[in-house]
C-alpha cells in the first residue's frame, strides 16, 4: 500500500465513522450528541444534510451564537402579552426541540453563560426558568450536534459541552469526492432507523460489556463517568441498528473506537496491550460498513438471563471470556488514536489556558450600550440604548385602572355633546382602551448592560547596561508602536522600567498616550538587572487591574539576564531563582504574558523564563518592532 | 417534576455526602460548596437531598411556609394568621430550589405580580426563589458563574435571612433562612471571596479512580436512567435508612455536649492556620456537634473535630499563590500535627 493509498483509505474512513456516528446518533440523539469539528463547506453540509433525513420525524433547531435568554430557555411572550393583556409565557429553542435535534452553530464561539445553560439543560432533560415574572418547566431531551469551526488550534469546544457529546468526527481531512462516493442519510434509512428506535429500548447490556468499556475507559484515562455512559448509549444504538437483542463485543468495539478514543488523555504502554494493537491492527477492523439491504441477522443467547447485581457472570461459549472482551474494546480504541496524541493534548491545553487567561473579549466591547445585562433602570431609551419592555410594563401596571378611568373621562368630555354618532364612536374607544395597556413614557425602563472588560497592558522595559548595549531603542520603538495601537482600542496601559537595584512603576495605568510616550523617552538605560523584582511589580500592577475589572496583559522586555535578586543583593544564582519563582507567581497568579527577547541571540534563559509564566515567547532578533506590535495583537485578541 | 437519583445510591463520594447530611442536620453550620470534575454527581447528591428530607410542619396559608412555634419575625402574615388561637398546620416536603442560571433578578427577590397587575390593576407581591426556599435549601449550579448582581443579593439574603424587596412601588420584607448549597468546576471560574464565606463547609470532589467503583458509578446511573422508577424503588430502604439517620441526628442535637477541650482544639487549630475572623471557629463546633449528632454521640470528642476540620476550614486560609498543593493538605498537616495519631 502506498503512501497516498493509505491516506485516501484513512480519509474514506474518517467519513465512513461519520456516517456511522449519524446513523447511531439519529437512532438515541438525547443519549448521544455529536461535535463536528469542520470548517463550512460541502463536506459538512452532506453530512447535515443526511442527518436531517434521518430526522424528518423529529424537530430539528438551530441555535445561533448570539441567543438572548428569552428566546433560550423561554420567558415572557410580549406580543402576546401585550395583545392578551396578561402574561403570556413562550418556550424556548431549548424546549422546543425536545425530542429532536439541536444544532449549535458556530459552537466553538459560545458565549460560556449560554454553555453553562446548555449544560444543566442537558444534563437534567428538562429546561427551568426563571425568568421576567414567569416560571418554567419543559421537558427538553435533545440530540446536540455542535458545530466547531474552530481554524486555529487554540479554538475549541469549550470543555464542559464537549464532555457531553459522546462522538467527536473531524470532518476536515474529508474531501468532497470521498463524501459524495459513499451516501447515507436515505429515506431507507430513515425508515431503518425508525425501526432501530423501536428496538433500542429492548436491547440488553451484558454486565462484562459494561465492565469492558469501563476497564478501556480507565486505561485510556478517561475520567468521567459520562464517557462512559455515552459509549453504552452508542453501543445499545449499534446493536439495535444491526436488529440483534444484546449487546456484544462488536458494539462494544465501535463504542470505545467512536466516544472513547476521541477522550484518550494516555496511552496504555503495558506490553500486552501493545501487542494486541499491533495484532488488532493487521486483523479486520471493526466493519462501519453501510448495511444497504438488509441488516445481518445476528442469533441472540437468549438462554443468558441477566440479573442486573451480578458483576461476575459466567461467560457463554459463544462470546470471548471477559479477559479478552476488555482487550478487544480497548484494542478498537487504541486503532482509533492518533499517533500526534499527546503533544496534540499539550497544544490543546495550552491552547485552552491562553484562551481563558486572556479574556478574548477583553478588547473587543467598549461601549456601553453592548454586554450582558444586568438589570434595569428607569429612563427613556436614548442614543441606542435597549428598552426592557418587562420592567417597562411592570411599572405601567399598577397604574392601569386609574389611566384608563381618566383616559375614558376625557375621551368622554372631547365627545360631549357631539351627534350620537360620535358618541357612538365615544363608547367603541372606551371599550377598545379597556383591554389596552396604557403605558406612559415615564414607565420606560432601559437594560443596564456590563460592558465586557477592558485590556490593561503593562510593559515592564528591562534598562539593565546589558539591554541598553543591545536593543533598548528597538525596544522603545516596539512599546511606542503599541501604545498607539492601544490608544486606537482605548486600552490601558501602564509602564515599569527596571535597572540597578529595583523596578519603577514609571506609570501607573493610564490612557494617556503621551505620558506613556514621555515616561518611556525619558528611560535611561545602564545598572543591573532586578527581575525577579519587575516581575512582581508587574504581577502587582496586574493584581490592581483586575480588581478593577480590567484583563491584565503583562509584556516583558528583556534578555532575561538576572543578576540583581529579590532583596536588591548581586549574584546571578540567586537573582534567577528568584526570577524563576516571580515567573512561577505570575503564572498562578494567571496573567496571561508575552516575553520578548531583547538579547543578539535568543537565549536559553529568557525561553525558560518564559515557560515559567506560561508566557508567549518571542525573540526580537528575529522581529522588527512591527513584528512585536503583531505578536502582542496576536496575544490580545 | 421527574425522579432524581436516589442518594444511598451515590458511589463513593462520602465526605460530600456526609457534608449534606451536617448541613441538613443542623442549618446553622451554613452552607455546603462543591467544587470538583465534571460528572462526579454533585448536582446529583445535592438533588437527591430533596427526596431524603423529611416533610416538616408550616402554618397553613402562609405563604412562606412559617413554622408554627417561630416567633414570626418579619413575616407579615403569621401574625394575621397566629393572632389569638394556635394557627392550622400542614406537613410540606422541606424545599430545596433550584436557582438556575440566567434567572432574573424579579424572579430570585420577587417582584410584582404580572399577572394580577395587568388584568386586575392590582399591586401585589409575587414572591420569588429566595421565599421559596426559605427554611430549606437553595442550590446553585455553577455557582461561579452566577452574574455578579445576583451574588450580591444572595450574599446579602444569606447574612440578614431576611429578604428586604423595594422596588416598583413595593415595599416587602419577609423571612428567607436557606441553606445555601453551591457546586461547580473550578476550571470555569473563581468565586467572589465574600460568598466564598458564606459557604460554612467547602468540598472538593474528584473522581473515583479505582476500577470497580468507577464501573459501579457506570452501573448504576445506567439503571437508573434505563428504569428511573424500578431503581428509585430497589433504593427506597437505603434512602430510608439515611432518613432515620438524619431525624435521629436532628433530635439529638440539642442535647450534644461540646465540652471546653474541644474548644479549645478548635481555636488552637484555626491559629495555627491563620483563619480570619472566627467564622471557622464556630463552623467547625457546629459540623462537629451535628456529627456527633448523626453518629449517634452523646459528647463530640476530637474525632469528629477531625473528621469535619478539611470541609470546614479549606476555604477559610489566606491564599498562598506559590503553595500549587492546595488547602486541603495545609489543612491535613496541621492536623497531623495538632493530633498526633
Amino acid at each position: 500500500m502506498t503512501d497516498t493509498a493509505e491516506i485516501t483509505a484513512s480519509r474514506s474512513r474518517a467519513w465512513q465513522d461519520a456516517a456511522l456516528a449519524g446513523l447511531l446518533f439519529a437512532i438515541d440523539p438525547a443519549g448521544t450528541g455529536v461535535a463536528v469539528r469542520a470548517g463550512a463547506g460541502p463536506v459538512r453540509d452532506q453530512w447535515l444534510a443526511s442527518l436531517r433525513v434521518l430526522m424528518l420525524d423529529r424537530p430539528w433547531r438551530r441555535l445561533p451564537l448570539h441567543i438572548r435568554d428569552e428566546r433560550l430557555l423561554g420567558g415572557l411572550d410580549l406580543a402576546a402579552t401585550l395583545q392578551a393583556g396578561r402574561a403570556v409565557a413562550q418556550r424556548g429553542v431549548l424546549a422546543d426541540s425536545h425530542g429532536g435535534v439541536l444544532v449549535l452553530a458556530m459552537a466553538e464561539r459560545l458565549e460560556p453563560s449560554t454553555v453553562a445553560r446548555l449544560a444543566s439543560v442537558m444534563d437534567r432533560g428538562d429546561v427551568h426558568a426563571e425568568r421576567d415574572g414567569v416560571s418554567l418547566h419543559h421537558p427538553a431531551r435533545f440530540g446536540a450536534v455542535a458545530l466547531d469551526e474552530g481554524a486555529a488550534d487554540d479554538e475549541h469546544l469549550a470543555a464542559s459541552l464537549r464532555e457531553r457529546l459522546a462522538f467527536s468526527l473531524d470532518l476536515n481531512a474529508v474531501s468532497p469526492r470521498d463524501a459524495a462516493a459513499q451516501e447515507w442519510g436515505t429515506l431507507q434509512d430513515l425508515h431503518e432507523v425508525q425501526q432501530a428506535r423501536r428496538r433500542l429500548p429492548a436491547v440488553v447490556l451484558p454486565e462484562p460489556v459494561l465492565v469492558a468499556l469501563c476497564e478501556a475507559a480507565a486505561a485510556l484515562g478517561v475520567d468521567s463517568p459520562r464517557a462512559v455512559l455515552q459509549a453504552l448509549s452508542v453501543a445499545r444504538a449499534h446493536c439495535a441498528w444491526f436488529a440483534r437483542s444484546e449487546v456484544d463485543a462488536d458494539d462494544a468495539a465501535v463504542a470505545a473506537r467512536l466516544v472513547l478514543a476521541p477522550r484518550a488523555t494516555t496511552r496504555p504502554q503495558t506490553e500486552a496491550v501493545a501487542e494486541t494493537v499491533a495484532e488488532e491492527a493487521a486483523a479486520p477492523e471493526p466493519p462501519p460498513e453501510m448495511p444497504e439491504s438488509e441488516p445481518p441477522p445476528a442469533p441472540p443467547p437468549a438462554e443468558d438471563s441477566l440479573s442486573e447485581e451480578s458483576p461476575a457472570e459466567p461467560p457463554t461459549p459463544a462470546e470471548p471470556p471477559p479477559g479478552a472482551l476488555d482487550e478487544l474494546v480497548l484494542a478498537a480504541a487504541l486503532a482509533a488514536l492518533p499517533p500526534d496524541l499527546l503533544s496534540r493534548m499539550k497544544a490543546e491545553r495550552a491552547g485552552r489556558d491562553a484562551a481563558r487567561a486572556v479574556g478574548k473579549a477583553g478588547a473587543q466591547q467598549k461601549s456601553g450600550l453592548r454586554g450582558r445585562p444586568i438589570g434595569a433602570r428607569r429612563g427613556e431609551p436614548q442614543a441606542g440604548q435597549r428598552l426592557n419592555v418587562v420592567e417597562t410594563l411592570r411599572a405601567a401596571a399598577p397604574w392601569q385602572k386609574l389611566r384608563r378611568q381618566t383616559s375614558a373621562q376625557a375621551s368622554a368630555r372631547q365627545s360631549a355633546g357631539d351627534a350620537d354618532a360620535g358618541t357612538r364612536q365615544c363608547t367603541n374607544d372606551a371599550h377598545a382602551s379597556a383591554r389596552r395597556i396604557e403605558v406612559r413614557a415615564d414607565d420606560f425602563h432601559v437594560t443596564r448592560l456590563r460592558p465586557n472588560r477592558q485590556s490593561t497592558t503593562i510593559f515592564a522595559v528591562d534598562a539593565s547596561g546589558s539591554s541598553a548595549l543591545h536593543r533598548l531603542a528597538e525596544a522603545k520603538g516596539a512599546v511606542e508602536l503599541l501604545l498607539a495601537d492601544c490608544y486606537v482600542r482605548r486600552d490601558q496601559v501602564a509602564v515599569i522600567a527596571f535597572r540597578g537595584r529595583a523596578a519603577e512603576v514609571l506609570l501607573p495605568a493610564t490612557r494617556s498616550l503621551v505620558r506613556a510616550k514621555r515616561a518611556l523617552a525619558g528611560l535611561p538605560g545602564g545598572g543591573g538587572t532586578p527581575l525577579a523584582a519587575a516581575i512582581d511589580a508587574a504581577s502587582a500592577l496586574a493584581d490592581i487591574a483586575r480588581r478593577r475589572g480590567e484583563s491584565p496583559l503583562v509584556v516583558l522586555l528583556t534578555d532575561g539576564r538576572a543578576n540583581v535578586a529579590l532583596d536588591g543583593t548581586g549574584g546571578r544564582a540567586r537573582a534567577e531563582a528568584d526570577a524563576l519563582q516571580a515567573a512561577t507567581r505570575l503564572r498562578v497568579a494567571g496573567v496571561p504574558a508575552l516575553l520578548i527577547d531583547t538579547s543578539p541571540l535568543p537565549h536559553a534563559q529568557a525561553a525558560r523564563l518564559a515557560q515559567h509564566m506560561h508566557a508567549t515567547y518571542l525573540p526580537l532578533p528575529q522581529a522588527g518592532a512591527q513584528a512585536v506590535s503583531r505578536a502582542v495583537l496576536a496575544a490580545t485578541r | 417534576m421527574s425522579l432524581t437519583f436516589p442518594f444511598s445510591a451515590i458511589v463513593a463520594q462520602d465526605e460530600m455526602k456526609l457534608a449534606i447530611l451536617i448541613a441538613a442536620v443542623d442549618p446553622s453550620v451554613g452552607g455546603v460548596l462543591v467544587f470538583g470534575d465534571r460528572g462526579t454527581g454533585k448536582s446529583t447528591a445535592v438533588r437527591a437531598l430533596a427526596a431524603l428530607l423529611p416533610p416538616m410542619r408550616a402554618v397553613v396559608g402562609c405563604r412562606y411556609h412559617c413554622a408554627p412555634e417561630s416567633s414570626a419575625a418579619g413575616c407579615e402574615q403569621c401574625p394575621v394568621l397566629k393572632a389569638g388561637r394556635k394557627p392550622r398546620t400542614e406537613l410540606v416536603p422541606v424545599p430545596v430550589v433550584d436557582l438556575p442560571l440566567g434567572a432574573t433578578e424579579d424572579r430570585v427577590v420577587g417582584a410584582l405580580d404580572l399577572e394580577r397587575a395587568l388584568s386586575q390593576g392590582v399591586k401585589a407581591f409575587e414572591p420569588g426563589l429566595l421565599a421559596r426556599a426559605h427554611r430549606g435549601f437553595l442550590y446553585i449550579d455553577e455557582v461561579n458563574l452566577l452574574e455578579d448582581h445576583l451574588v450580591d443579593l444572595l450574599i446579602d439574603v444569606a447574612a440578614s435571612g431576611e429578604n428586604v424587596v423595594e422596588r416598583e412601588g413595593l415595599s416587602v420584607r419577609h423571612p428567607a433562612r436557606f441553606v445555601l448549597v453551591g457546586s461547580g468546576n473550578p476550571e470555569e471560574g473563581e468565586l467572589r471571596p465574600q460568598l466564598l464565606d458564606r459557604f460554612g463547609l467547602s468540598l472538593e470532589v474528584k473522581t473515583p479512580t479505582d476500577l470497580p467503583s468507577r464501573i459501579e458509578v457506570v452501573r448504576r446511573r445506567d439503571a437508573f436512567e434505563r428504569g428511573p422508577e424500578a431503581f428509585v424503588a430497589r433504593w427506597a430502604a437505603e434512602d430510608d435508612k439515611v432518613r432515620r439517620r438524619l431525624v435521629a441526628g436532628r433530635k439529638r442535637l440539642p442535647d450534644v455536649q461540646v465540652p471546653d477541650t474541644v474548644l479549645e482544639r478548635a481555636a488552637e487549630l484555626c491559629m495555627k492556620l491563620g483563619t480570619d475572623g472566627l467564622r471557622g471557629e464556630l463552623t467547625l463546633m457546629r459540623a462537629a456537634r451535628a456529627l456527633a449528632a448523626l453518629d449517634g454521640l452523646a459528647v463530640v470528642s476530637d474525632a469528629q473535630l477531625r473528621r469535619v476540620a478539611p470541609a470546614a476550614l479549606r476555604h477559610r486560609l489566606r491564599r498562598n499563590p506559590l503553595d500549587d498543593a492546595g488547602s486541603t493538605v495545609r489543612v491535613e498537616r496541621a492536623l497531623a500535627e495538632l493530633f498526633p495519631a
